[in-house]
């Protein structure tokens, strides 16, 4: 078994990869997803982005509070091309 | 990247997208002492939020140029920096839909090839040998216009490795630093003032896209631009599908695969008016994805994850506009790009070295500059989309 601990599965991001991302400056959320893709799979985020928010505030002293979510896409929930296409009266 | 430690610098460029950090690069590695403002993280504009293509087709003479070139200096750029910046160059597949549609292309196409572009006039059939999961009648196709040599480069990639590039050349990058006015004294640049303090310098490079009006405005210079709302979705991964970017000047939509596997791409909502306007919108999801299905069938059931907006920063003439201001020496315009500023963005800010570093007037600045839309007869660039 692997010991590397995994933060984000979508993207494939373990925890030494986003606190090597952090050490080269890239000290917000948002900075986060641009340089790793961290939060831009399936999920949307859901299962990672509180995990990186955490290494943040280890890294950076700073609290939960003062480190902004990157903002939530539409449509939340994966939504297929086809029902997104579909017409109220089809 | 915090504090700024130096108040000196020869150039201060506002914006870090890709522009800015391109131009930061070249400057600084002319040995220039280059300070970059950005009000966000790098990236966090149009640069960001881009469909990532890079595209040789058009319409005017000056933007095929601008683009061929780039495209030569992406096709290197890897080497350059030491980095990857995720070229891929499958080919941009533009639809024809009718007899008008159809002249215009052989137009574009006599044109571009005069300049050296490889580019060929397809038939239907050959639109699917390219692109199988076309549906030809579907989306009313006569045939279509072909590239090879276009294709995609990652936005943050690219933009970061620049960043990376110029601070090695000794450049400060100063992220979640807002410009607050720009001082002249006797008709030049003095300074620019920050929200960390005030930095002196002879030029000012305005490369702050969809904000590039603002920043004009703490000189009194008037831009025509104005920014308009786009919107983009991306969808999960699945298998690679196609190679090539389809786009349709008539529906106006793009669409293409990313090199993780989303399909990603975007068409504009009818009607929709100038404005900072960020919500994402429901007609956008529909209207797009009522197209893509049409386009091509097999899609429908991949599904969407996300969707988002970002600006495009328009002129009356969707050329950018590159240059120094009439009456104030040092307040450079990089701007205006309407939609392609990434694309463009290698030759754009080459030309703005070759002017600020070497005292150098490429001719095709004249052409890019604000006074052209002084009294004069505007002609249009009509390949755009999104």
């Amino acid at each position: 078994m692997s010991d590397k601990i995994f933060i984000c599965r979508c993207e494939d991001l373990t925890k030494e990869e986003i606190e090597q991302a952090i050490d080269e400056g890239y000290k917000t959320l948002e900075e986060l997803k641009c340089k790793l893709r961290l939060g831009m799979g399936s999920c949307q985020g859901r299962g990672c982005l509180l995990l990186a928010r955490r290494l943040l505030c280890q890294k950076t002293g700073k609290s939960t509070a003062e480190i902004t979510l990157p903002p939530a896409r539409p449509p939340f929930i994966p939504v297929s091309i086809g029902t997104l296409a579909s017409d109220k009266n089809e | 990247m915090n504090e700024i430690v130096d108040h000196k610098a020869d150039v201060v460029i506002i914006g870090g997208g890709v522009n800015g950090c391109s131009l930061a690069y070249q400057l600084a590695k002319r040995g220039m002492k280059i300070v970059l403002c950005e009000k966000g993280h790098l990236c966090s504009g149009a640069t960001g939020r881009c469909g990532a293509g890079i595209r040789q087709q058009w319409s005017t003479r000056e933007n095929s140029e601008l683009a061929i070139k780039s495209i030569q200096i992406f096709e290197r750029l890897e080497k350059e920096l030491g980095q990857d910046i995720g070229l891929r160059q499958g080919g941009y597949l533009i639809v024809v839909h009718d007899k008008s549609d159809m002249k215009q292309a052989k137009r574009n196409v006599d044109m571009q090839k005069a300049l050296g572009l490889d580019v060929s006039i397809l038939t239907p059939d050959e639109i699917v040998d390219i692109v199988p999961i076309l549906d030809v009648k579907g989306m009313h196709a006569v045939g279509a216009t072909f590239c090879p040599t276009d294709g995609h480069v990652d936005p943050f990639k690219t933009t970061h490795a620049y960043a990376q590039a110029a601070i090695r050349y000794g450049a400060q990058l100063y992220k979640f630093t807002k410009v607050v006015g720009i001082k002249k004294k006797k008709k030049r640049i003095d300074s620019v003032l920050t929200d960390r303090g005030k930095i002196s310098t002879d030029f000012v490079v305005n490369a702050a896209g969809a904000w590039s009006k603002q920043i004009a405005e703490m000189v009194g210079v008037k831009l025509p631009n104005k920014p308009f709302r786009k919107e983009i979705l991306v969808t999960e991964r699945v298998k690679p599908l196609f190679d090539a970017m389809v786009i349709s000047f008539k529906d106006g939509i793009y669409f293409s695969q990313q090199e993780e596997g989303q399909i990603l791409g975007g068409i504009p909502i009818p009607n929709e008016k100038p404005g900072y306007l960020t919500a994402p919108t429901f007609d956008f999801l529909h209207h797009m994805a009522k197209t893509l299905a049409r386009y091509a069938p097999p899609l429908k059931h991949v599904n969407v994850i996300r969707q988002w907006t970002g600006y495009y920063d328009v002129t009356p003439d969707a050329l950018p506009i590159i240059g120094e201001v009439e009456g104030i020496k040092g307040f450079i315009q990089c701007n205006g790009f309407s939609g392609h500023g990434f694309m463009l963005s290698p030759m754009v800010t080459k030309i703005l070295t070759a002017y600020i570093a070497d005292g150098r007037t490429p001719r095709i600045l004249k052409r890019l500059s604000l006074s052209r839309f002084k009294g004069k007869k505007i002609v249009r660039e009509v390949s755009v989309v999104g």
